[in-house]
C-alpha cells in the first residue's frame, strides 16, 4: 500500500474540537483532525505544544473540558482508560513507563492482561486452564520478543537495561495488546541513528504486517518526513498545519513556529 | 561450580516455567522437604518444636501474606495483627459453634472471613497511598483490637477475654488442644505452610501476580495499559488477608492453645512488618528468611547470657535485648536493604562462579 | 430506637445542658492536642528536611524526659539538667545522622521508615538500661493548681503547658520562614540533590534539624512527663501523632498545629459523650477512623500538598 492508498482508508479515530486546561494553563486549544485506518500519522510541534497531552486525551488519561473524541465509528466526549486499552488502542511513554521491578518477559506479558481471563484460585493451582492460558500467552509474547530481537534479556529486569532497550521492551509491551492503534510518544528520543534505524523499520514492519494504525510523535524531522503519511502541527496548543509531510515542511506557520518568530 | 546451569537449557517453555528450573534448586528442595516433613519430628525436642519451629511456621504464613500486599503490590499495610486476629476470632466461633466441621475447613473459612474484612479495610487504597495508607491500616489494627476487647460475643461472654482452642482431631489424631503432641501440631502447621506457599509462588508468577507487580511500579501506566486498580487493589488487599487470617488461626489453634487481643496487637503488626522488609520484599524465600530471624533472634538473644555462663537480671536482660534487636534491625538494613532474599542471591552468583573470582 | 436516641441526641442535648463541663472537655481536649502538635511537629521537621518519616519521634520524646529526670534524680540542679539533656539530643542527632543517615542516604523512604523503627526499640532499650523502667516524677515547680473561669473549671499547668506549646511552635514557624536557615532546610525538604547544587551542606542540616526535632521532643516529654509521669507509654504518643499528621499534612507545621488540636478535642469529646455507650476506651482508635475518613475526602491532608501524577 502506497502512503496515498493508506491516508484514504477509512476514519479510525477523530478528534474533534478538543480543548484541554490546567487550571488556568490551555494544553490545547480546539484541535481537530483524524486518523485514517493502516496510515502512520505524525503529530509535531515545539517543546510544550500539548503534543503528549494530546495522546493522553486520546488515551483517556486525561479528560479535555471541550470537543469530543470519534473512535471506530463511536462519539465521545472523554474516552476511559480501560475502554480505550480494550477497544485496541495502546501506547509508549515519552520517559518510559515499564514496570522496573519486572523482567522483559514479564512486562510484555502484562501486555496480554486483558486477554487472560482465567480466574485467581486455578491459578493458585497452576493447573488445567490456568496453565494453557499462561502458556498460549506466553508463546505469543515470544513472538514480539523475536519481532523485536531482544531474545538475549528477554529474563532480565528491564531497571537495568540501558535507554534504548527499554524503549524496546516499552513497544513490545504495546504491541502484546495487538492493538490497532498505537500510540508512540517520541520513540526515537535519546536513540542514536543504529537504534533509531532499528526502531523505524520495526515501526514500519508493525504498520505493513499487522495493519496497525500508528499515531507517532517525534522531533527527528528525518524520521518523520520519512516514515509518515500525514502530519499534524501543534503550536502552544493549536493546530497550525495539517498534511503531507511535504505540504507541512514548507508550510510558512510552522518553519516560523519552529524557529521561534512570534505570531500575532 | 558447583551450582552451574550449563548444560540445563529448556526446550519448551512449560520447562522453562518451572518453579524450580535449575536442577540443584531441586535436590536442594527435595532434601530441605524431607528433612522437615520426616527427620525434624523425630529429632527436635519439645522446646525446639513449640518455642521455635510452630511459630516460625505461623509467621511464615503471616510474612507470605503481608509480603503479598506489601512487597508485591507495593500496598503498605499495619494491620496484620489485626487480620491475625480475625482470623483467629471466627476459627473461635466457627469451633465453638460448629463442633463438628473439621479444623481444616475451619482454617479455610476463617481465611476467607479474614478476606473479606480485608476487602473492606482495603478500600481506602483506592484513594490512598504509601504512608497515608499505613495509617489509615492502622485505623483497621486499632478498631479491630478494641473490638475484639470490647465485644462479649466474640470471646463467648467469657469473663477473663481470653479465647480457647477447643481440641479437635483428624484422622482419628488430636489436633488441636491440651492433648496434642507438638509434633502432630508441627506436621499440621507445616503441610500448611506448605500447600499455601506453593500457591501463592503460583499466584504472583501468574496474571494477577503481573497485575499487583505492575501497579505496585507505575499504577498510572497499568491503568492505562488496561489494569483495573480496583480489582487488582482489593484483590490483594483480599488474598493478603486470608493468609494472616489463617496464621492468625494456626496461632490460637497449633500455636498457644489460647489467645488475648495482646497477642494480636501493633506490635504484632510491626514484626511481621519487619520479617517482610528485612527478608527481602518482593521475594517468597524472603518471607521464609524474615520470619526465622525475627523468631530466632530474641530466643537467641534470651538463651545467650546462660549460654556464656553471664548472669543478668531479667529487667535488664530485656533491655538490652530490645536495644539489640533495633540495632540488628538498622545494621541489615544498612547492609542489604532487599533483605536476606538478596544476599542469598548475591550468594547463588558466587557459587556459580566459584571458585574463581569473576 | 433508644439506641438512635442514645447515638444522635443524647449526647448533644448533654452539651447544650450542661454548657460549662462542655467547654471543659473541650479544653481538656485541647490542651491534650497541643501536646500532640508538638510531637507531630518533630515528624514534620524531619519529614520536610530529609524526607524521613521519623517514627523514632515518640521514644525521643521518652528519651528526653528520661535524661532529664534521670540527671534531676541524680542531684544535677534543673537548669544545668535541661542543657545537658539539650546537649543529649543534639549527641543523638549526630550520632543518627552518622550511623543511620548517611548509609542508608539514597534508599527506599520505606527502608529509612524500617530504620527509624529499629532506632525505636533501640532508643527505648537504651534509655531503660541507664534510667531504669520504673515511673519517675518530673516535679518542675510549676503550679497545679485548679481555678475557675465562668463556671469552667481550668488546671493552671495546662495552660502553662498549652502557652509553652504555642511558643514553641510560633518560633519553629518563624524560623522556617524567616530565617535562611529555615529556607535552606525548606529547600532540602524539596530537592536534596538541588539543594546540595547550590551549596547547601546536607549533613549539617539534616543534624539541625535532628537537633531541632530533638528540642521539641524534650519539651513534649517534659510537659507530658510533668503532668502524668515519665513513663513507658509516653512513647506510644508517637503512634497518636499519625493521624494529626494525616489530617495537617506530612509537611505543614500549621497542618500539624491544627490536625493536633483537631485530634485531641475530637478525641475527648468522643470519649466522654459516645464512649460510655460502648464500654469506653474509644480513644484508642477514634483518632486514627478519624484520619481515615478525612483521607477519604482529602488523600493529601488538610494542608498537604496535592499530588499530581504525571505521566
Amino acid at each position: 500500500m502506497t502512503g496515498d492508498e493508506r491516508s484514504n482508508g477509512n476514519v479510525l479515530l477523530d478528534v474533534n474540537n478538543v480543548s484541554l486546561s490546567f487550571g488556568g494553563v490551555k494544553a490545547l486549544e480546539n484541535v481537530s483532525f483524524d486518523v485514517r485506518e493502516r496510515e502512520i500519522r505524525a503529530i509535531i510541534g515545539p517543546n510544550g505544544a500539548g503534543k503528549s497531552s494530546m495522546l493522553n486525551v486520546i488515551n483517556g488519561f486525561y479528560h479535555p473540558q471541550d470537543g469530543e473524541i470519534t473512535y471506530k465509528g463511536k462519539t465521545r466526549k472523554q474516552m476511559r482508560t480501560h475502554e480505550a486499552a480494550a477497544q485496541g488502542i495502546a501506547r509508549t511513554f515519552q520517559n518510559i513507563a515499564l514496570f522496573k521491578g519486572m523482567t522483559t518477559l514479564d512486562n510484555i506479558m502484562t501486555g496480554r492482561n486483558l486477554k487472560m481471563r482465567v480466574n485467581l484460585f486455578l491459578q493458585a493451582l497452576h493447573i488445567g486452564p490456568a496453565r494453557r492460558e499462561e502458556l498460549e500467552h506466553r508463546a505469543f509474547a515470544e513472538r514480539i520478543i523475536d519481532f523485536l530481537e531482544i531474545q538475549a534479556i528477554r529474563k532480565t529486569p528491564v531497571g537495568r537495561l540501558p535507554y534504548g532497550l527499554q524503549k524496546r521492551v516499552e513497544l513490545g509491551r504495546a504491541l502484546a495488546a495487538e492493538p490497532d492503534l498505537l500510540l508512540l510518544d517520541e520513540p526515537m528520543a535519546g536513540m542514536n541513528s543504529e537504534e533509531k534505524e532499528d526502531m523505524c523499520r520495526f515501526i514500519l514492519d508493525v504498520n505493513s504486517e499487522f495493519g496497525t494504525t500508528i499515531v507517532l510523535i517525534e522531533h527527528d524531522m528525518g524520521v518523520v518526513m520519512d516514515i509518515s503519511d500525514r502530519v499534524v502541527v501543534l503550536d502552544y496548543g493549536c493546530k497550525i498545519a495539517d498534511g503531507s509531510p511535504d505540504e507541512v515542511r514548507a508550510n510558512r506557520q510552522v518553519i516560523d513556529a519552529y524557529l521561534g518568530i512570534a505570531h500575532d | 561450580m558447583l551450582y552451574r546451569e550449563a548444560g540445563q537449557f529448556k526446550t519448551s517453555y512449560v520447562a522453562d516455567q518451572a518453579m524450580f528450573p535449575i536442577v540443584q534448586d531441586r535436590w536442594f528442595l527435595a532434601v530441605l522437604l524431607v528433612v522437615a516433613f520426616v527427620v525434624v519430628p523425630f529429632v527436635a525436642d519439645e522446646y525446639w518444636l513449640q518455642a521455635v519451629l510452630i511459630p516460625f511456621l505461623v509467621f511464615c504464613m503471616a510474612a507470605i501474606g503481608l509480603n503479598l500486599l506489601i512487597g508485591y503490590a507495593g500496598q503498605l499495610s499495619l494491620g496484620t495483627g489485626a487480620f491475625m486476629a480475625v482470623g483467629a476470632y471466627s476459627t473461635y466461633k466457627l469451633m465453638t459453634g460448629f463442633p463438628d466441621l473439621n479444623i481444616i475447613v475451619v482454617f479455610v473459612i476463617a481465611g476467607f472471613i479474614t478476606a473479606a474484612v480485608g476487602l473492606v479495610f482495603g478500600i481506602p487504597s483506592l484513594r490512598i497511598k504509601g504512608f497515608y495508607l499505613a495509617v489509615a491500616t492502622l485505623a483497621a489494627q486499632f478498631f479491630l483490637s478494641w473490638m475484639f476487647n470490647k465485644v462479649p460475643w466474640f470471646y463467648n461472654f467469657n469473663p477473663s477475654g481470653t479465647i480457647i482452642s477447643p481440641p479437635r482431631e483428624v484422622f482419628g489424631i488430636m489436633v488441636t488442644g491440651p492433648e496434642a503432641t507438638a509434633e502432630v501440631r508441627y506436621l499440621v502447621a507445616l503441610t500448611l505452610v506448605a500447600v499455601f506457599a506453593l500457591a501463592a509462588k503460583n499466584i504472583v508468577r501468574s496474571r494477577i501476580g503481573r497485575s499487583w507487580m505492575a501497579i505496585r511500579d507505575m499504577d498510572i501506566a497499568a491503568e492505562i495499559i488496561g489494569f483495573r486498580p480496583m480489582q487488582t487493589k482489593l484483590t490483594v488487599f483480599a488474598v493478603s488477608s486470608f493468609y494472616c487470617g489463617v496464621a492468625g488461626a494456626m496461632l490460637l489453634c497449633l500455636y498457644l492453645g489460647s489467645a488475648e487481643t495482646e497477642a494480636f496487637d501493633i506490635n504484632v503488626s510491626f514484626q511481621v512488618l519487619f520479617m517482610v522488609i528485612i527478608g527481602g520484599l518482593g521475594s517468597m524465600l524472603g518471607s521464609f528468611l524474615g520470619a526465622a530471624f525475627i523468631t530466632l533472634v530474641p530466643i537467641l538473644l534470651t538463651n545467650t547470657p546462660h549460654l556464656v555462663g553471664v548472669d543478668m537480671a531479667t529487667d535488664t536482660q530485656k533491655h538490652l535485648e530490645v536495644m539489640i534487636f533495633g540495632s540488628l534491625i538498622v545494621y541489615f538494613l544498612i547492609v542489604e536493604p532487599r533483605g536476606f532474599a538478596r544476599l542469598w542471591q548475591i550468594a547463588k552468583e558466587k557459587l556459580r562462579i566459584w571458585p574463581f573470582p569473576h | 430506637m433508644e439506641l438512635l436516641n442514645a447515638v444522635f441526641v443524647a449526647p448533644f442535648a448533654d452539651m447544650w445542658e450542661f454548657p460549662a463541663f462542655f467547654v471543659e472537655v473541650v479544653i481538656s481536649g485541647l490542651l491534650t492536642g497541643v501536646m500532640y502538635s508538638l510531637v507531630a511537629l518533630g515528624f514534620v521537621l524531619i519529614f520536610k528536611a530529609s524526607g524521613v518519616f521519623n517514627f523514632s519521634q515518640g521514644v525521643m520524646v521518652l528519651f528526653a524526659a528520661l535524661t532529664l529526670v534521670g540527671l534531676m534524680e541524680k542531684g544535677v540542679p534543673i537548669w544545668i539538667a535541661l542543657i545537658l539533656t539539650m546537649l543529649v539530643m543534639i549527641a543523638l542527632a549526630f550520632a543518627v545522622e552518622r550511623v543511620m543517615l548517611r548509609p542508608l542516604v539514597n534508599q527506599d523512604p520505606i527502608i529509612l521508615f524500617m530504620a527509624t523503627i529499629g532506632l525505636t526499640f533501640f532508643l527505648e532499650g537504651f534509655g531503660e538500661t541507664l534510667w531504669g523502667s520504673n515511673v519517675k516524677r518530673l516535679d518542675l515547680g510549676i503550679p497545679n493548681d485548679s481555678f475557675e473561669i465562668h463556671g469552667v473549671l481550668l488546671n493552671e499547668f495546662d495552660l502553662f503547658a498549652a502557652a509553652i506549646g504555642a511558643v514553641l511552635v510560633l518560633g519553629l514557624a518563624i524560623f522556617f520562614h524567616k530565617t535562611p536557615v529555615g529556607r535552606a532546610l525548606r529547600a532540602v525538604a524539596d530537592d536534596h540533590q538541588a539543594a546540595m547544587s547550590v551549596g547547601i551542606p546536607l549533613k549539617t542540616i539534616w543534624i539541625i534539624v535532628w537537633s531541632v526535632a530533638g528540642m521539641v521532643a524534650m519539651v513534649a516529654g517534659i510537659m507530658w512527663g510533668a503532668k502524668s509521669g515519665v513513663q513507658f507509654s509516653l512513647s506510644l504518643i508517637a503512634l497518636k501523632a499519625l493521624p494529626v499528621l494525616i489530617l495537617g499534612g506530612f509537611t505543614s507545621v500549621p497542618g500539624a498545629i491544627i490536625g493536633g488540636l483537631i485530634i485531641g478535642v475530637g478525641e475527648k469529646v468522643a470519649e466522654i459523650y459516645w464512649g460510655p455507650l460502648v464500654g469506653g476506651a474509644i480513644e484508642n482508635w477514634f483518632a486514627y477512623v478519624l484520619a481515615l475518613a478525612f483521607l477519604l475526602f482529602r488523600p493529601q491532608g488538610l494542608f498537604g500538598e496535592k499530588i499530581i501524577e504525571r505521566v
